[in-house]
């Protein structure tokens, strides 16, 4: 399999990688103007990581700030940008574009055996839409900041003297590169499946990619409405959410948490679909309930449209709603569960082989189940009353956002990393800082959760001293987590300057990926593949690769 | 499991706090076992089944019918077993009972504003007598604020054009914190207040003479804890630095200017004026952003502020 690529290109032989994607064109503008779902990946990838890092420094800050009481390293109306920063900056910049429009455009095509997207250049509008939505972030960021919190709630968003309206029409851009890149890969995944991949032949990464791009498609035009009507109301003062001009400010949060409640899934089911990847491979075993996870992606994107309203127990909506909204989210709660049981289901006799991805999979077992399962805490009426808008519920979503996506995301890149620059990174650094940031992750989140049923509110600058220990734990945790992912950074960046050397398939993956070179052609396949067997077929029998092999 | 609920949930202040804490801890117990029950498999698993030089998985099974349909109805019966309990206690959390005392919540950046049925109007604190319901209607004047009382575990959003209304039967004499919950900007963690449960008979004498502490003290001592529990240090500094509104150093017995143009002496008469009718004289590069204290201070605690303001120097 590995000289495949070398036969076809005489010129090249003895080195394979010398017609890999990355090497087949050269100059700065065979980057920029690519067709190359793999290249246009690759620019996201440092693009969406250029963002974790400075929506990281903006955490850091907050951290320290959060340190003592009172003022640490900041005033008040700084402190309230950088928390806003952050959170705008890793939602819309990061996490959301993170797993779908980098790992996503990468492998997406090659595990369905295509030679690229359906949509090429539509695939490269999404990329440059989005670096402008990051331009105008940056430009809010230095003329004035933002200091209304990532959700933007109106009033205080319509009368703030910040750069509210640069900020979110960055928001409104970027949602249109979202929906290219879900418009784009529904159309793949519908039409461009090798010969022989039925639906359920289907890897679980292209259904959870699949689910999220109706997500996509579906909620972000009402993200887009909703900032425009915001702008408008901003710019023209049309009332709509002010009641000082006849609207109703919580229509605002209507609207609002009607995307960015699927949008969670949009941020999670991706980081799902990479663990039911990682999981089979490292367990030399088949997916146990294949389609119950394949269904499970799709109900959660369905039901995750009803529940938008378990933001707002407290805003003064109507108790009836609030029941409904309520027992909608423990429906969605059920096919998250559903999961969790089969991905340890299927590590239940298997082969277990403890390289980093699969670390980062434990990892994202235990943390998505603390933030899995703290979400009932919120979902039930009466608990909600107490611990909404409290640090239990920054907890939480960090638990499952972070310990969730991020965790997956890393570990997809770990999973990924040799196909799509051809090296292997050090597995010895890569198990230190998986430790660290375990252990710093936790003692940065835990102890919020703690904060939070005890009464502290979020979004404090200022704190009563009660509360200082746990925010003291909180703040070294933020440290010791920050220097794991910086570990990272530094072992991978490393290896890129080694030769290449990774095989097609290091880890006995079952998938089309593993079957061409690493890194792979610029058409990705010699032979178009053509699929017999089930995705994660680890039977001994005959060899998992269906063509070329 | 009476330990753990004193490290994770503050002290309770009315029967409903309990009646929270019960189903609280219902589902930690229930959370604990399922995330304990993960880990110990996972663990388990990756010990037992861990690979051994380059052996191939024990077994390729993928389906069990039964254990699927185990694992999804099981969980399902619990979660639905939360959502009646948790409705059955937000229902109570928020219907008020009929013979409350209803105390009116103005919520503004930063300061929360109490009104008693007899007219009475308080900043940033109120008394309450112990066993008698009070119901709050709130409603805002600039952004949405949230009204939380950690210890009775209550909370709602204090929304501009609307009303909302909380309740609560205070069961633990003694004082409560106050917290905005929803973020209102520059103040926001400073928009505290207290919520102080007396004796039937205290709450008499405070609606009478004010609290029983600040009756007694001097002048200038009183002023200092106004300044604080009412909110003028959000904006006015005693140090010099600059906040919204011009800070207390040196002000009083020297000229100020005027946003008209025009001087005024700082004598106990502007700042009188300036406290109870902010927007008369503005000073100059400020803003006209303060609030009026018409009424919502008592006599003495005018003078008192006065006094405070004289100190500053």
């Amino acid at each position: 399999m590995a000289d495949v690529a070398s036969t076809s290109h005489p010129m090249a032989a003895g080195e394979p990688a010398a017609t890999n994607y990355l090497k087949a064109e050269r100059g700065f503008k065979s980057w920029i103007f690519t067709l190359d779902h793999k290249r246009i990946g690759v620019m996201y990838l440092w693009s969406v990581l250029l963002m974790f890092l400075l929506g990281g420094i903006f955490a850091m800050l907050v951290r320290l700030e959060l340190l003592t009481p009172g003022k640490t390293i900041m005033e008040a109306d700084t402190y309230n940008r950088m928390f806003t920063l952050h959170g705008a900056v890793m939602i819309f910049l990061f996490i959301i574009p993170a797993i779908p429009a980098s790992l996503g455009n990468f492998v997406l095509p090659l595990m369905l055996g295509a030679k690229d997207v359906a949509f090429p250049r539509l695939n490269l509008a999404s990329y440059w839409i989005y670096v402008i939505g990051a331009v105008f972030g940056v430009v809010a960021m230095v003329t004035g900041g933002v200091d209304t919190g990532w959700t933007f709630y109106t009033p205080y968003s319509t009368t703030s003297s910040t750069s509210v309206t640069t900020m979110t029409f960055a928001a409104f851009v970027l949602g249109f590169s979202s929906i290219f890149t879900g418009v784009n890969f529904i159309a793949t995944i519908h039409r461009l499946r090798a010969p022989g991949m039925t639906w359920f032949k289907t890897p679980l990464f292209v259904w959870g990619i699949y689910a999220t791009a109706i997500i996509q498609v579906l909620a972000t035009p009402i993200l887009g409405i909703t900032l425009v009507l915001l702008m408008m109301e901003r710019v023209f003062s049309v009332g709509i959410f002010d009641p000082r001009l006849g609207g109703d400010p919580v229509l605002f949060q209507h609207f609002f948490w009607f995307y960015s409640h699927p949008a969670v899934y949009i941020m999670i089911l991706p980081g799902m679909a990479i663990i039911s990847e990682i999981i089979p491979t490292f367990s030399r075993k088949n997916i146990f309930g294949y389609r119950a996870i394949a269904y499970s992606s799709v109900a959660i994107a369905f039901i995750s449209f009803l529940v938008w309203g378990h933001h707002m127990f407290v805003s003064g909506q109507s108790e009836l709603a609030s029941a409904v909204f309520s027992f909608l989210t423990f429906l969605v709660a059920i096919p998250s569960g559903v999961k969790v049981f089969n991905w340890l289901a299927t590590m239940y006799k298997g082969s277990i082989d403890l390289k980093a991805p699969m670390l980062y999979a434990i990892m994202f077992l235990m943390l998505f189940a603390i933030g899995g399962l703290t979400g009932l805490f919120l979902g039930a009426l009466a608990t909600d009353i107490h611990l909404h808008d409290t640090y239990f519920v920054v907890a939480h979503f960090h638990f499952v956002m972070v310990g969730g996506t991020v965790i997956a995301f890393i570990g997809g890149l770990h999973y990924w990393w040799p196909k799509m620059f051809g090296r292997m990174y050090s597995e010895k650094w890569a198990r230190i800082a998986a430790v660290l940031i375990f252990i710093g992750f936790n003692v940065t989140f835990l102890p919020q959760f703690v904060l939070g049923t005890r009464g502290m509110p979020r979004r404090y600058y200022n704190y009563l001293d009660q509360f200082q220990p746990l925010h003291a734990f909180s703040t070294v945790g933020s440290w010791i987590l920050g220097l794991g992912l910086f570990i990272v950074l530094g072992y991978l960046l490393a290896s890129l300057r080694k030769r290449y050397d990774a095989p097609p398939n290091p880890w006995g993956g079952t998938t089309l990926e593993w079957t061409t070179s690493s890194p792979p052609i610029a058409h990705n396949f010699e032979h178009v593949p053509v699929v017999t067997r089930e995705p994660y077929d680890h039977s001994p029998a005959p060899a998992p690769a269906p063509a070329g092999d | 499991m009476n330990w753990l609920k004193s490290i994770l949930l503050p002290a309770q202040g009315t029967a409903y706090a309990a009646e929270h804490d019960t189903f609280f801890m219902f589902i930690v117990a229930l959370t604990a076992f399922f995330f304990l029950l993960i880990t110990a498999l996972v663990v388990f698993f990756v010990w037992r089944y861990r690979r051994r030089g380059d052996s191939p998985a024990e077994s390729q099974v993928t389906h069990n019918t039964r254990l699927e349909i185990v694992w999804s109805v099981i969980p399902l019966i619990l979660v639905m077993i939360i959502f009646a309990w948790g409705f059955h206690d937000y229902m109570n959390a928020y219907t008020a009972p009929g013979d409350a005392l209803e105390i009116q919540v103005t919520a503004k950046q930063w300061i929360w504003q109490f009104e008693y049925p007899d007219g009475m109007r308080t900043v940033n604190e109120i008394h309450v007598p112990i066993g008698r319901p009070v119901r709050l209607v709130m409603s805002s004047e600039d952004v949405i604020h949230s009204f939380f009382v950690p210890s009775f575990r209550i909370k709602k959003d204090v929304v501009p054009g609307m009303y909302t209304d909380l309740w609560f039967l205070p069961e633990a004499e003694g004082e409560h914190t106050l917290f905005c919950a929803e973020y209102c900007g520059r103040g926001h963690s400073d928009m505290l207040g207290k919520i102080y449960v007396d004796s039937e008979e205290k709450f008499r004498e405070w609606q009478e003479l004010g609290d029983e502490r600040t009756r007694t003290m001097p002048l200038a001592e009183l002023g200092a804890l106004l300044y604080e529990s009412r909110g003028c240090s959000t904006c006015h500094s005693l140090d010099g630095s600059r906040r919204d509104g011009p800070s207390f150093k040196g002000v009083f017995g020297h000229e100020v200017k005027l946003s008209d143009g025009t001087t005024v002496l700082a004598d106990e008469n502007y700042i009188r004026e300036s406290i109870l009718e902010p927007q008369a004289k503005i000073v100059s590069s400020f803003e006209g952003i303060m609030p009026t204290f018409q009424g919502l201070l008592r006599e003495r605690e005018v003078k008192a502020l006065i006094e405070f303001v004289k100190e500053q120097q």
